[in-house]
């Protein structure tokens, strides 16, 4: 793996890091990931279930601490940081939405700020429900009256809302249909644009990073197989465990071509 | 006797106590059960041992845990000092907060095992410290399911509470007890009725608040809320507005003699310009240590009972010797005034049908004697277990042919159809002159006396007008006298009388 270009200007830093469970520290979720992510760029961390990346993830906002390692935010050890200024700094998308069933969807948006102390003005969550394309009417709603796409586009809003430099998403889409999603992916690609963001999704789904991500970071038992960019992928780089990944789309591609042919 | 809707309208003073209670023991319950399940939700060991503490609680019958708090409080004495009360509404208080943790506690441990994971994990991402998650994610989201666990935990409280009248504190449960003991089914209606009806009342409104927490409409919980308030409010306006500090308070114990009693000494405290109180169906274990600690006034006691409960003797020096040896123990040991005797006692004696007894030439228990050998026995289920009944056999050398155990109403029966030729009864009970029965004589004063005496607590032991009040009361009743006024309240159909209307007629037959 290169060593972290510093003429680049890496906002999120992975030294080292380690997670263990169990009595003796037996099992181990993260096993020493090492990498650089620099600022605006939209990775992707993908993997099978259990490989490591969700809790590599949720080692960046201290949802989880390392056991041994350290993650830095713009320079700094994120375990230092106060926690709550931390992840006000970091907007963050669950993967099972986790909207608040007794708080209304602009209440949902307004927390993080509100948890700071500071009231978020109904225009500024009229501008965020906009942004996710609801309509700003739809904060005097309850999380229950909505669609499933409806509240994870809640979801991204409440994750904009404190204005983060980072915004992580672990496997925003998973519980969405496959329009829906598809749909959302590209509104969070163009969000990330626009808002001048740096983006770190979780997700198992290889066609889904190879389309939204610049780079593409493959985990598998803890470790970090493969960082590359998508062209990479699709070119055949990133060893064997990531090609088994990126084969699973490209020979759905390859057989829905060969059924349009026939049909042709 | 008085109509049911009578005896309703007159319970606003227990009705008021019971809300009152029962609401503290609610409060002090969510008050302990709330922080130990928040306890319990973040430790495995906590909720395992406070939710299996609350379990056996509840196996323990509510009327054995009310009655546990008295030995417990008094043992406490020792650090929280004299001053600290045994029974009444502390031991009450208590024991239904106990009872009411569980409902409460598990409904509230449940809820905070079954909030979405989902939706935790959001609270800490967006940056909730333990408190706001706590605050503004899993207290609000568990509401209901608590409400319903204090929804349960009030209806078990409220019946429970009735059963506070054993320990001293007036309750719903008094009219009860009161009508169990004489047979007044309209008494005992209205205590139900008045009870179920409060628990009725408290499960929809708290059910109001139930439903408004888990649909979230604030005007329906707060409605249910402040509904709630103003009843709580009202109960204790009414409850401080009729307390008299001065009030003499009479006990009674759960037998017709002592509701009698108490009414006799109550009306002629009343002639005499006295405020009273009557706190009645006291257990028979609580009543001494009540009057000896001032938490109830005036007592009727029986002198066999307190030679061998207190005293613990077990020797029988005769009935005045006994009687001024109590006097002295209690004046030296407790302060308590014995004012005197009333004149009759209710003692265990030996009773025959008034043939038989002809028949076979028997008046006294030594002319019993020759012929016991013949003879079957019947008594109470606890008698022949009793010293009483060892002093008989040592004394006299009597040997019955048979010994059989009766509950007390059919030991009389046994005797009436013959299938006993002598029962061990109660000297004072009226059914001695309804099924006129013969009291063999015990010239050998093998059987102690059991004189009923009259006893001030320290409290107005030095208060000469009291005693000038009951003074006429002293030696005045004839064991005929109390018999007659205890069958005209044990009797069934016409004729029965309520222990008020007893007392009135005992009062004009002693010519008060």
């Amino acid at each position: 793996m290169s060593a972290p270009d510093p003429s680049k200007n890496p906002i999120l830093t992975f030294d080292r890091v380690e997670r263990r469970y169990g009595d003796d520290d037996e099992i181990i979720a993260v096993g020493g990931v090492d990498c650089s992510i620099e600022a605006r760029s939209f990775v992707a961390l993908v993997g099978a279930s259990g490989s490591g990346k969700s809790t590599l993830l949720k080692m960046v906002n201290t949802l989880v601490t390392p056991t041994a390692g350290r993650v830095l935010f713009a320079g700094e050890d994120v375990t230092t940081q106060g926690q709550s200024q931390l992840r006000r700094r970091v907007g963050y998308v669950f993967q099972g939405i986790g909207l608040f069933p007794h708080f209304s969807v602009g209440e949902n948006i307004a927390i993080g700020p509100r948890l700071a102390g500071e009231t978020l003005s109904s225009e500024r969550i009229g501008e965020l429900l906009s942004l996710v394309e609801l309509e700003p009417d739809m904060a005097s709603r309850v999380p229950d009256e909505l669609s499933g796409g409806q509240r994870q586009r809640v979801g991204v809003a409440r994750a904009l809302a404190g204005d983060p430099e980072l915004l992580l998403m672990d496997e925003p889409f998973g519980a969405l249909d496959p329009i829906t999603r598809d749909a959302l992916g590209e509104k969070v690609r163009e969000l990330h644009e626009k808002l001048g963001l740096t983006t770190v999704m979780v997700t198992h789904d290889m066609a889904e990073a190879l389309l939204l991500a610049d780079r593409v970071l493959v985990m598998d038992a803890g470790q970090l197989v493969a960082d590359a960019t998508p062209r990479e992928l699709l070119m055949g780089d990133g060893g064997d465990i990531a090609q088994g990944l990126v084969s699973v789309p490209r020979q759905q591609a390859e057989k829905l071509a060969a059924m349009e042919g026939r049909l042709a | 006797m008085e109509s049911f809707a009578d005896i309703l309208l007159g319970l606003g003073d227990k009705l008021a106590a019971h809300v009152v209670l029962a609401a503290s023991a609610i409060a002090l319950g969510i008050g302990v059960a709330l922080p130990l399940a928040v306890w319990a939700s973040r430790s495995a060991a906590v909720s395992r041992v406070a939710l299996g503490f609350a379990s056996l609680v509840q196996t323990i019958p509510a009327l054995a845990l009310l009655a546990l708090f008295f030995p417990i409080l008094l043992s406490l004495r020792a650090v929280f000092g004299e001053g600290l009360p045994t029974l009444g509404f502390l031991p009450a208080l208590l024991a239904l907060a106990l009872y009411a943790l569980l409902p409460i506690l598990r409904n509230a441990v449940t809820a905070q095992a079954n909030l979405d994971p989902g939706v935790l994990e959001a609270a800490d991402g967006v940056g909730m410290t333990g408190w706001q998650k706590l605050r503004l994610v899993e207290a609000p989201l568990s509401a209901p399911f608590i409400m319903a666990g204090i929804r349960t935990a009030s209806v078990w409280t409220i019946g429970a509470a009735t059963l506070s009248t054993t320990i001293g504190q007036p309750s719903l449960g008094d009219p009860i007890f009161a009508g169990l003991q004489t047979q007044n089914w309209a008494l005992v209606l209205a205590g139900c009725f008045a009870s179920a009806g409060l628990a009725l009342v408290t499960d929809l409104l708290l059910g109001l608040i139930e439903r408004g927490l888990a649909d979230r409409k604030r005007w329906q919980w707060a409605g249910g809320m402040l509904a709630v308030v103003l009843g709580l409010s009202a109960a204790l306006a009414y409850q401080s507005g009729g307390k008299n500090d001065d009030a003499i308070v009479i006990a009674s114990k759960q037998f017709s003699e002592q509701y009698i009693l108490a009414q006799l000494i109550g009306s002629q405290l009343e002639q005499a310009g006295y405020e009273v109180e009557y706190r009645d169906g006291l257990g028979s274990a609580v009543v001494h240590n009540a009057v000896t600690s001032s938490a109830i006034d005036i007592s009727v006691d029986y002198t066999g009972t307190i030679w061998t409960n207190n005293l613990k003797r077990t020797d029988n020096p005769g009935r005045d010797a006994m009687y001024e040896t109590i006097r002295q123990w209690e004046a030296e040991e407790h302060g308590v005034r014995v004012l005197g005797r009333l004149g009759f006692e209710n003692a265990y004696a030996f009773a025959m049908r008034e043939d038989r007894a002809d028949a076979l030439g028997v008046a006294t228990l030594d002319d019993l004697v020759p012929v016991a050998g013949q003879l079957t026995v019947g008594g109470d289920p606890e008698f022949f277990e009793r010293p009483e009944w060892d002093a008989v056999r040592e004394a006299y050398g009597m040997r019955f042919g048979e010994t059989r155990n009766f509950s007390p109403t059919f030991m009389y029966n046994a005797l009436r159809s013959g299938a006993a030729d002598v029962i061990s009864a109660y000297t004072s009970d009226g059914r001695i002159a309804a099924d006129r029965l013969v009291v063999l004589e015990d010239p050998r004063e093998a059987l102690p006396s059991y004189d009923a005496m009259v006893m001030m607590s320290p409290r107005i032991a030095g208060d000469e007008d009291v005693a000038a009040a009951l003074q006429p009361l002293i030696g005045a009743i004839s064991v005929e006298a109390m018999r007659e006024a205890n069958f005209a309240v044990d009797r069934e159909g016409e004729g029965k009388l309520s222990p008020k209307a007893a007392a009135a007629d005992l009062a004009a037959r002693i010519g008060l």
